[in-house]
């Protein structure tokens, strides 16, 4: 492509945007409407996998020792759960430790003054590599000698819930981002469609005078990839704007101290790169989509 | 050069427009295309601009054979043919300039060439004056003139003209023939589809008849088939 080729193109491609005002406005409203739905959803299962995440570095499962053991038994007990699967680090806590951080936790002060090294364990907290395993991980830890049945403890309520949050918005994520990327290439293409019926006869004249498929495409596809550049910035910013406050407004409440919002000014160069991708595939596509009839003459 | 041998062609819908015809037009020749309506005249065009294909025989132009030509080579075809329309085609939204520097834009020339080649093409066909005007401030056989322009300024081997003079004022119809004549003398083929019997006795050139699809005369005159 020639300079002074670039330059009609781009000039093509804006005038185009133009012709159709009202529809090149409405393409670009839905485009960012479906941009903001698919960048939530996919926002809130991220926010969700960070969560996850935290949670399973921070999530244990206590394995007790038996007090049978010797510190050499206690020992290689500890190093038999390292090696089982999923386990991705194993911590020791002494009997005593074990005290000393329930008497922290505790609120009851006759519980606190009343008990005894002896009522606690040897214990192994193990943390896993990934939660949805958990449940197996605990079954293969209780097989380890020196822990044996019921002597460890797994809270999957905890765990299911996050990964529940996290499976559905990955699902919903994937299942909108597919639509609604066909909807907004439906929605472009029409838009372009239009474009080239009004043109129809310019086209008409250039495949006459032996213009190229690609000459006669650049303009239109240059129209799709503004619409959809400008639609991907609308998109971010509205997005951005609507992170922010929710982020905030879950910081400000009491009952959701636990979850913790990725903050945008850490997210924003993927989430930009995303939406400036997705616009221009959709604008692109649509526009590819509308021209390709007309080129059949 | 155009050379059709034993060209064929069946529409989908089972009609016959075309039922074996050779014809060959040498470089340079100045040749009209006669006949009734139906006799197969605009079939011959649509083959000749690549928009259709024969369903048998063999169609060369201007080195280009249509019976193998692929989608890539039939831009290439057409930049070396223009193509004068009945009903002129022009963008009404473009001045008689722009309809022109749109044509050459699409097949790629640079602004300098288009600068330099539209005043010399409008000049060729008596528009200089007329460059910033648009087509519905033209009368009839200005707009046509403008067709003809457009159909030069690329510079084809041939140009082919499919009833030129049929929406213009019948005084105005000879200076367009003598026009598309004029452009024959500086080189270019011309071939011109038309049945305006009177018209094309005025100039002492090749005529070819068509009737039913096929070939029924071929002389200097209408009235010497």
């Amino acid at each position: 492509m020639q300079r002074h080729e670039f330059g009609y193109f781009i000039h093509e491609g804006v005038n185009n945007l133009f012709s159709h005002g009202f529809m090149s406005f409405a393409a670009v409203g839905i485009t960012v409407a479906c941009l903001l739905i698919m960048g939530t959803f996919s926002l809130v299962a991220y926010n969700a996998e960070m969560l996850l995440k935290t949670l399973e570095s921070e999530y244990e499962i206590l394995a007790f020792v038996d007090d049978s053991c010797t510190p050499a038994q206690t020992k290689a007990v500890g190093e038999a759960i390292a090696k089982l699967p999923n386990v991705k680090d194993v911590e020791f806590i002494t009997r005593q430790e074990a005290m000393e951080a329930f008497e922290e936790r505790s609120l009851d002060e006759y519980m606190r003054r009343n008990i005894l090294p002896e009522m606690f364990r040897d214990r192994y907290a193990v943390y896993v590599q990934d939660l949805n395993l958990a449940r197996q991980t605990a079954s293969a830890v209780e097989n380890v000698e020196g822990i044996g049945k019921g002597n460890v403890r797994v809270d999957e309520d905890i765990a299911g819930g996050f990964i529940l949050v996290r499976n559905v918005a990955g699902a919903v994520s994937v299942a909108l981002i597919a639509i609604l990327l066909v909807v907004s290439v439906f929605i472009i293409s029409n838009t372009i469609r239009l474009t080239t019926f009004d043109r129809r006869d310019e086209i008409a004249i250039m495949k006459m005078v032996g213009a190229t498929n690609g000459f006669i495409r650049w303009p239109f596809v240059y129209e799709g990839f503004f619409l959809g550049l400008l639609s991907s910035m609308i998109a971010f910013g509205l997005q951005w704007l609507v992170y922010a406050t929710v982020a905030k407004s879950i910081g400000a409440a009491d009952t959701l101290q636990f979850l913790r919002v990725v903050p945008f000014h850490e997210i924003w160069k993927p989430v930009a790169l995303s939406f400036g991708a997705a616009g221009m595939l959709i604008g692109v596509g649509g526009s590819l989509t509308a021209i390709r009839k007309f080129l059949q003459v | 050069m155009i050379r059709l041998k034993d060209v064929e062609k069946e529409y989908e819908n089972g009609t016959y427009a075309l039922r074996g015809i050779t014809l060959t037009i040498e470089d340079g020749e100045f040749v009209f295309l006669v006949g009734p309506s139906g006799s197969g005249k605009s079939t011959i065009i649509k083959l000749l601009t690549g928009e259709i294909l024969p369903t048998s025989g063999r169609v060369i132009v201007n080195g280009f054979s249509l019976t193998k030509i692929s989608d890539r080579q039939i831009p290439l075809l057409r930049r070396s043919i223009g193509v004068i329309f009945q009903d002129f085609r022009l963008i009404e939204k473009k001045t008689v300039y722009e309809n022109l520097s749109f044509a050459m834009r699409a097949v790629g020339a640079s602004p300098r060439t288009i600068k330099n080649r539209i005043p010399y093409v409008l000049k060729l066909v008596g528009l200089e004056e007329k460059a910033d005007q648009y087509p519905h401030e033209l009368s009839g056989g200005e707009q046509q003139r403008v067709g003809i322009a457009r159909a030069l300024v690329n510079n084809p081997v041939t140009i082919i003209a499919d009833e030129p003079t049929a929406n213009i004022d019948p005084a105005l119809s000879l200076e367009i023939m003598r026009l598309l004549n004029r452009i024959n003398e500086l080189g270019t083929t011309v071939v011109v589809v038309t049945h305006e019997r009177d018209l094309v006795n005025r100039f002492h050139k090749r005529v070819v008849l068509l009737e039913n699809g096929l070939i029924t005369g071929d002389g200097v005159g209408y009235d010497a088939k």
